[in-house]
């Protein structure tokens, strides 16, 4: 137990050198939730005076936008990370050290936590002088919230992960952009039953769906919907099962393939 | 040394009816058939063998990066197919084809390898190994800004960080020039002595194999097609050096091959 603690201390220690030695990634973990949040303000205060919606509660938008950027750093956090060994080269390096592939996933799980952290705390902070309006005023449900998207990044992120093993390279692309394919159906901006009938069910597929419906019962009716974050939760242990099912799957391809010794660019 | 080797009799790595098959599109790829070695704790093998001879297969099969079709393989008395995480701390790795994270600082690469390898004393061993291979004043510089000889030098201290039993290496002095080369080979016969180590090594420098290794494993398309001393193969090919054995055997018919 200490040997994998410290195996996957090593990890997170190796992506923080990495963030540390450059000025420019940090930058840019901030910089996109920050440009976000400023714009959906912009559109927030047109909206509070032309739809009564958006005016019953202040903030539904720019706390949506806010929250939606922790799956989106969470999945881009883990991916990100782990593409950083494929850049390098680095994968022959640690599978031939005692590093097992769970530390590994734990250490891309923990990164993603801190890059998140990095990315939309400054923009949580900025909202408040800005438009006079905190996403803290949510209260604990907020750490609620922030914990199931945070576990669906992770869970998206080591599927991604899984597939870039699988298919090498040419798969990089993924990581930027399959997270969108989330957006339309996790009820971001409008409430699922806003989707057609036969898009609802695959919208509760989705932990985020859970979330952002719980964001909004918070916010409209100032209730913390106990089955709302319950069903979050049981959608996202299937999530991380299949993760961790198709990381496995991943990694004894690899090993069968030779392509842990061959990946970069 | 040899005194040395007799004191520590236990085979550190041995492989037997080792085979790898690749599945393609195009059909099946045999790129290691049914070798078997062994090497003594103490020891220093060849693996030698033209470009595709199936030195870095049956090299990422003995690190556990590749899972052999069939066959076992076992380092330090353990099965490595099922119980690699048994033995990988014990051992290491480098490869001019591998490379550390270009951005991070040879420190922080080495540190992070320490971790990684359970070293005690981090600080201290890192420091002794950086003292012991000269890259020192490259302690602070990107790894990916160093030049081919001093990478190789740099990957060589993370593969001994952790004082391995037993060390693979490929291709260990590609890219440096003689002088270094000479100090390199110098400083493994050294660790070698010291440690009892067994060190594994793939490489097209015959000299270096002449000098370095008891044994010499010969494989042409992924056969072990002959084996013995430096001396022992020089002698039987009736040649003058192991680079004229060598050419012999790459450009060999199969049938004009000793078995």
């Amino acid at each position: 137990m200490i040997g994998s603690m410290n195996r996957i201390a090593a990890m997170v220690l190796r992506y923080l050198y990495i963030l540390r030695g450059s000025w420019p990634r940090l930058l840019e973990l901030a910089y996109w939730p920050t440009v976000q949040m400023i714009i959906w303000g912009f559109i927030t205060k047109f909206f509070m005076g032309h739809s009564s919606w958006v005016a019953e509660a202040i903030g539904v938008l720019l706390a949506a936008v806010l929250l939606w950027d922790v799956v989106f750093r969470s999945q881009l956090g883990v991916s990100i990370s782990f593409l950083e060994e494929m850049w390098s080269r680095n994968l022959g390096h640690l599978f031939v050290s005692p590093l097992r592939p769970y530390e590994l996933s734990l250490s891309l799980m923990v990164m993603a936590f801190i890059r998140t952290l990095i990315g939309v705390l400054p923009a949580m902070l900025l909202a408040i002088p800005l438009y006079h309006y905190s996403i803290f005023s949510l209260g604990l449900p907020l750490l609620a919230f922030f914990v199931g998207l945070m576990i669906m990044g992770w869970a998206l992120g080591l599927i991604i992960v899984g597939l870039i093993l699988r298919l090498g390279m040419g798969a990089e692309s993924l990581a930027w952009i399959s997270i969108f394919a989330f957006a339309p159906i996790s009820g971001i901006y409008y409430p699922v039953d806003t989707l057609p009938a036969w898009l609802q069910p695959v919208a509760w597929a989705t932990p985020s769906a859970y979330v952002f419906e719980g964001m909004r019962a918070v916010m409209f009716e100032g209730v913390f919907r106990w089955d709302l974050w319950g069903g979050a939760m049981a959608v996202n242990a299937v999530y991380l099962l299949l993760a961790t099912l198709s990381l496995l799957l991943a990694f004894k391809s690899a090993r069968e393939r030779g392509a842990l010794l061959q990946q970069g660019e | 040394m040899r005194a040395y080797i007799t004191a520590m009799p236990q085979t550190a790595i041995e492989v037997q009816s080792l085979r790898k098959v690749f599945s393609g599109a195009r059909g099946d790829v045999v790129a290691v058939e049914d070798i078997g070695f062994s090497v003594p704790a103490g020891g220093t093998m060849a693996l030698l063998g033209g470009n595709g001879a199936g030195k870095t297969t049956t090299i990422s099969m003995l690190l556990g990066l590749l899972t052999p079709s069939s066959g076992s393989i076992r380092i330090l008395g353990e099965d490595m197919i099922r119980h690699r995480y048994r033995v990988l701390p014990r051992m290491n790795f480098s490869s001019p084809y591998v490379e550390l994270p270009h951005r991070l600082t040879v420190a922080e690469n080495l540190h992070v390898y320490a971790r990684l390898y359970a070293v005690r004393d981090r600080k201290r061993q890192v420091a002794a190994i950086a003292e012991q291979l000269d890259i020192v004043d490259l302690m602070d510089r990107p790894a990916g800004r160093l030049s081919a000889g001093q990478k190789t030098r740099v990957a060589l201290a993370k593969a001994l960080l952790n004082r391995p039993e037993v060390l693979l290496l490929d291709e260990p002095t590609a890219s440096l020039d003689p002088d270094t080369a000479d100090w390199i080979r110098t400083y493994l016969e050294q660790y070698r002595r010291e440690t009892g180590a067994a060190i594994l090594l793939a490489s097209h420098n015959m000299a270096e194999v002449e000098r370095l290794c008891d044994g010499v494993l010969m494989m042409r398309r992924g056969r072990i097609v002959d084996q013995g001393s430096p001396a022992e193969l020089i002698s039987r090919y009736g040649r003058r050096n192991l680079e004229e054995v060598f050419l012999d055997i790459a450009r060999a018919e199969d049938e004009r091959v000793p078995a």
